[in-house]
């Protein structure tokens, strides 16, 4: 972790928000918040009066002699068992029609919202609009773009997975949804705030679940159209670059480029190489190979290394696979 | 002088036969019972082992976050898993009904054993063999699905381990339902001609609700675990949408059976709760139809709110909506149960002994454990807390604070009848006192974490998300927490050898176990009549001090406790017709 990466960490830790949340920073926070503080405060009295009740009876009933008979009293009452029966079930349904409003708003995007296509997959997050910009992951604290909106208006995101459950959740918009492979899964937020803030996947998804992150950052109007215009199409880059943005897009949260292994190997200096893959056949590195594994993944295993990754068939198109075999082979 | 009615030095059910085999293919519920307490107390330890391993990992500052290895985050990632996984069906379920039901309930009842001992041997060598394939995924792979087994993660790249863990929840299932059914029988069958429903002590009443959870709830997770391992071993789709499948059609079967389960755990616990507060205030339970009757709507409403797990699965809305309601009905039973075991104190004659100590502790933890429930029911700010560190301590408050202390505090309490000793009172009261201050610290700061946004099953956070004031105190209060339970699982074992001897009766129960010599004899009792009236009477018995506990008033000419009729082996010689086999 470097220093400016903690610097920046320190920005969010200064949107602390109060002792119990984060930054609202939603639209929905403050409405989330304050059914929180209702129940809290309901919990907060009973949990009172009931553990204040067992210490008093215990103290003042206590037996101060062995043998001591209790005194009098009756064995049950059915008003009062109807009286603490009903005020509870009261305050419940309050609970559950101010949390049921609550949702149903939560679970209904306005007409006029601005759609986001989160993409999930093992570990990593990708994020494409409907203008044709895409942005990676955007490691909380670190480097990258993650998810970019303008504030103040309705975004709808519509999620999708690759391969497992992931969950996408951001506390400070107080929002929170399942990626599901197989069909699409929405949720809506309007930012208020101008900032970073990070996002978790929180559906258990195997090895990297934890590092499974990213962040939204929360731009002005103009500042957000400003960045949309810069976002050229990759097809306009020469085909190294729009390999190499396309590598830390799709490929970097399981691949270095500096001779280290995070999840698979790392793939400097890989082309022309000889491999040895699992079953002890060995394979030298070239085109044909490098197109197989990132569209088949589990056709060869390299020796010492899990079959984890998720296959890219259909994902990619042949230019994009053709820009990131480019740029592997350009990385000494 | 009053005869001593202990029988340690006679013969009684502890040393009427000898052997390994003796115990291992005994049909006695109460050496069963004890076996089962005994494996459970070694899955606990292994279980906590894997707790403590989770909360080194997150302790601040042990591993660096930026250079964690895959190889140390599989490792993780295995320990929440093999944690949750013993915990849950190792420990938990079989607990309180496996462990004392099957101690207690035959002689609550007054009879001589289970509807079906042999049935109840079975289940618990079916018990063995599933924690066997439990702890053989330690020897051929890294299982690492979290408890919940998941798919498509579960079918898909994860190793072999998955197979055998759920083979192992497999056969675990059936020993749970074997039990419930023994269980269900000989309460229908067997109580005493004058026992009517509502004359059972309210132990009973919980096990019994427990049972019907057991038996009908159970069968749905063998039936999903099938089709997991079908879908694993030979690719037909059924849950991963790869193949064709649906992955929420898993989430529906797995909950329909996981959070019954819950109930499994916990409804036990309360029956303990309702025994503990009756004996200890020395009057009849406050509000017995109540309890009873609540113990039942517990069970039924438990089938109905699985969907409670599933807010964000991409269910439809209006499911969510109709399973937010049906959870806070589950709520009402609980919270009147709580209020009438305090209604019991008014008045009443509060001793204040180990177990009612953990009893009075349980209202803490469950008054924690189910407010918390609260926020989880109420869809908008379930959206935040779903998957967080805050659903970690809810259910850690409900099944460790609630059922495990419940547990604890009925080994204590029928402990004197288990072993014919008593544990020592100053430590097993600093052994609670040290558990309640660790574990409150453990999981308090989880509530606060998880409403922070915290998420659960990460094998490490990063100083930058805000999060390493909370596992540090998370980590202390675990250490803590671990030395308590040491000492009280120490407490035990000294008072087997060394502990002062027990009274048949020291806290003063009416229920009919007390009513039988201590330890008790192989068949428990010789009578099948008992004059069976209100099951909380405290009439019945009144303290003496030559024996240092209770003595039966106005003792019948048949009565078991009258020491020298008690151990008079020959009248303990079983009814040929009437024994178990």
């Amino acid at each position: 972790m470097n220093l400016s990466a903690l610097l920046r960490a320190a920005a969010w830790l200064q949107q602390d928000g109060d002792y119990f949340f984060p930054v609202e920073a939603s639209t929905n926070a403050g409405e989330v918040d304050r059914i929180y503080y209702f129940i809290f405060w309901v919990s907060a009295v009973s949990f009172a009066l009931i553990v204040g009740a067992t210490i008093y009876f215990a103290i003042k009933y206590r037996r101060t002699k062995v043998g001591m008979n209790p005194e009098d009293s009756p064995h049950h009452s059915t008003s009062i068992e109807i009286v603490w029966s009903v005020i509870p079930t009261l305050f419940m349904i309050v609970m559950f029609k101010w949390g049921f409003d609550d949702y149903v708003d939560r679970r209904t995007p306005p007409g006029d919202a601005y759609q986001v296509n989160v993409h999930a997959q093992k570990w990593s997050w990708a994020y494409s609009y409907d203008e044709g910009a895409e942005t990676g992951m955007g490691w909380l604290g670190g480097e990258g773009e993650g998810l970019v909106v303008p504030v103040g208006v309705p975004i709808k995101l519509r999620i999708d997975s690759a391969d497992v459950l992931h969950s996408f959740s951001v506390p400070a918009f107080r929002i929170k949804m399942d990626a599901v492979p197989g069909r699409y899964t929405y949720a809506w937020f309007e930012a208020t705030k101008i900032g970073e803030y990070p996002v978790f996947c929180t559906e258990y998804c195997g090895t990297r679940h934890s590092r499974m992150l990213s962040k939204v950052q929360v731009l002005s109007q103009e500042d957000f159209d400003a960045w949309m215009k810069k976002q050229g199409n990759l097809a306009d880059l020469p085909p190294v670059e729009a390999g190499q943005k396309l590598f830390q897009r799709k490929c970097a949260s399981c691949h270095n480029m500096d001779g280290s292994k995070l999840i698979g190997p790392a793939l400097n200096g890989l082309y022309g190489k000889e491999e040895s893959l699992v079953g002890g056949a060995k394979v030298t590195v070239d085109d044909n190979y490098l197109r197989e594994s990132i569209l088949e993944p589990s056709a060869k295993i390299v020796e010492g290394y899990p079959d984890a990754m998720t296959p890219f068939a259909g994902q990619l198109s042949e230019d994009e696979i053709s820009w990131l075999i480019t740029y592997i082979k350009s990385v000494k | 002088m009053t005869p001593s009615t202990n029988t340690l030095e006679r013969t009684n059910y502890l040393n009427a036969t000898k052997g390994f085999m003796s115990w291992f293919w005994t049909i006695d519920h109460k050496r069963l019972g004890l076996m089962y307490m005994w494996s459970v107390v070694a899955a606990f330890i292994l279980g906590g082992f894997f707790a403590l391993k989770i909360r080194m990992t997150l302790m601040p500052g042990a591993v660096d976050f930026a250079s964690q290895t895959a190889e140390q985050m599989n490792a993780y990632n295995n320990a929440f898993t093999v944690h949750g996984a013993v915990m849950i069906f190792l420990v938990i379920i079989p607990s309180i009904p496996a462990a004392l039901g099957n101690f207690v309930v035959p002689m609550m009842l007054g009879a001589k054993d289970v509807a079906f001992p042999r049935l109840n041997r079975f289940s618990y060598h079916l018990w063995i063999i599933g924690a066997l394939l439990f702890t053989g995924t330690f020897f051929i792979g890294n299982l690492d699905t979290g408890w919940t087994f998941y798919p498509p993660y579960s079918t898909g790249s994860t190793d072999n381990t998955v197979i055998l863990a759920t083979l192992g929840a497999f056969v675990l299932g059936f020993s749970s339902i074997f039990t419930g059914l023994n269980f269900i029988v000989t309460i229908h069958k067997m109580r005493p001609a004058n026992m009517t429903w509502f004359r059972m002590p309210l132990f009973l009443w919980a096990i019994y609700a427990t049972a019907v959870i057991q038996i009908l709830a159970t069968p749905v997770i063998g039936i999903s675990l099938l089709l997991l391992l079908v879908e694993k071993t030979m690719s037909i789709g059924i849950f991963n949408p790869e193949l064709g499948g649906d992955p929420v059609f898993f989430q529906h079967l797995f909950w329909f059976y996981s959070h019954p389960a819950v109930y499994i755990m916990i409804l036990p616990g309360m029956g303990v709760m309702s025994e503990l507060f009756a004996t200890f205030s020395r009057k009849p339970i406050f509000g017995y139809k109540s309890i009873a009757m609540s113990s039942l709507a517990i069970a039924l409403f438990s089938f109905i709110v699985w969907g409670h797990h599933m807010f964000l699965s991409g269910q439809s809305q209006l499911m969510s909506v109709i399973f937010s309601a049906l959870t806070f009905s589950v709520a009402v039973p609980s919270a009147i149960k709580v209020f009438n075991w305090i209604a019991t104190m008014y008045k009443g004659s509060v001793a204040f002994t180990t177990p009612m100590i953990y009893g009075m502790s349980i209202i803490w933890l469950f008054g924690i454990g189910g407010l918390t429930g609260l926020f989880l029911a109420t869809l908008g700010t379930d959206v935040q807390f779903h998957d967080t560190y805050f659903v970690v301590a809810h259910f850690h408050y409900v099944m460790v604070g609630s059922a495990l202390f419940g547990f604890i505090g009925g080994i204590y309490y029928w402990w004197p009848k288990m072993y014919g000793r008593m544990a020592d009172n100053f430590w097993t009261k600093l052994a609670w006192f040290m558990s309640f201050i660790g574990f409150n610290l453990t999981f308090l700061p989880q509530f606060v974490g998880g409403s922070r946004g915290m998420p659960r099953r990460y094998a490490g956070y990063g100083t930058e998300a805000g999060y390493d004031s909370f596992n540090y105190w998370s980590t202390i209060g675990a250490m803590i927490l671990a030395v308590g339970l040491t000492m009280a699982l120490g407490t035990l074992i000294y008072s087997m050898f060394r502990g002062r001897k027990a009274p048949s009766n020291p806290w003063g129960g009416v229920t009919l176990e007390w009513q039988t010599p201590t330890p008790p004899p192989e068949h428990n009792f010789e009578i099948d009549a008992f004059p069976v009236g209100d099951p909380y009477d405290m009439n019945l018995c009144e303290y003496n001090g030559e024996e240092e506990g209770f003595l039966p008033v106005n003792p019948r000419a048949d009565d078991p406790c009258v020491a020298d009729v008690a151990i008079d082996p020959v009248y303990f010689e079983p009814e040929s017709e009437n024994a178990p086999a």
